[in-house]
């Protein structure tokens, strides 16, 4: 019944599980994504730009030395850019403005039983479920 | 140098284990969302499995009050359930959805995204400045 998807999920998500809890136990940090990326976009975490740029770094090249060994996996990522685009600045905007993302609100936070990342899990989950719905299925333009 | 290090090996990690996971792969995210379609679990065990590890690093930490390298433990945020965190994660969803990413698989797949990665990234990005003056409007607001 176990499909092997779900078993590289789990695998993959205890290795996730197991960089948030690097970063927090080592750095004192919280492992939020969009929390690392906009301080540096906007200027406001600039005091600790070097320890972003280091993770930013480590998030991009790990994956990709792995995928030059094993094979790049596939994305399916869209090639609409208006697609992109619209999504891209509706994430930016909504993390940014919630102060977290899957990460930090998802795997960070509801593992601290916190309210504002269980809330916050629970309306971009619901939020994400209907968008899939209109644009899929009501729309068709995904 | 050493707090580099270790947040460069949990970006390194993180983003290893979201490739790992298939979660870079849009269609099993979009999957997980689409409740009245071909519903795809994976999702939740690539959360369960990484909020595992956390659960403990945040007992620990939580203990010893201090990470590695010396620094504060981050405080619990007050549990205030604000207007930004419910229209953010809204926001947040609906792009995520539409697209099938979120801001950590953004980045661990730019390396094998093709341009469409980097189209993403950069309207994330132009969102992140934005937000800047609508939260401070928001602020104004109420």
């Amino acid at each position: 019944m176990l499909q092997p998807e779900w078993i590289m999920g789990l695998v993959g998500g205890l290795i996730i599980g197991a960089a948030g809890a690097l970063y927090l136990l080592g750095n004192g940090r919280i492992m939020g994504a969009s929390g690392i990326l906009g301080g540096l976009v906007d200027g406001s975490g600039m005091a600790s730009a070097s320890e972003r740029l280091a993770f930013l770094a480590g998030l991009v090249a790990l994956p990709a030395v792995a995928a030059l060994i094993w094979g790049a996996p596939d994305t399916h990522l869209t090639g609409d850019w208006i697609v992109l685009i619209a999504a891209g600045l509706l994430v930016g905007i909504g993390t940014r403005l919630a102060n977290g993302c899957t990460s930090g609100h998802g795997v960070c936070g509801i593992s601290r039983f916190s309210m504002r990342g269980i809330v916050a899990t629970v309306f971009y989950i619901l939020a994400g479920g209907l968008s899939v719905m209109l644009f899929k299925h009501v729309l068709g333009v995904i | 140098m050493l707090r580099n290090l270790l947040a460069a090996a949990a970006g390194g990690l993180f983003g290893l284990g979201l490739m790992v996971s298939g979660m870079t792969d849009t269609t099993r995210v979009q999957g997980w969302l689409d409740v009245f379609g071909d519903w795809d679990p994976t999702l939740a065990f690539v959360m369960g499995g990484a909020i595992l590890p956390m659960l403990i690093a945040w007992q620990v930490a939580e203990r010893r009050q201090r990470s590695l390298i010396g620094t504060p433990i981050p405080a619990r945020a007050e549990p205030r359930i604000g207007r930004n965190l419910v229209i953010g994660s809204v926001l947040f969803g609906a792009g995520w959805g539409l697209s099938g990413l979120c801001p950590g698989p953004a980045m661990a797949a730019l390396s094998y995204n093709g341009a469409g990665g980097f189209v993403f990234i950069a309207a994330m990005a132009a969102g992140m400045l934005v937000a800047v003056p609508v939260k401070a409007r928001l602020a104004a607001a109420a």
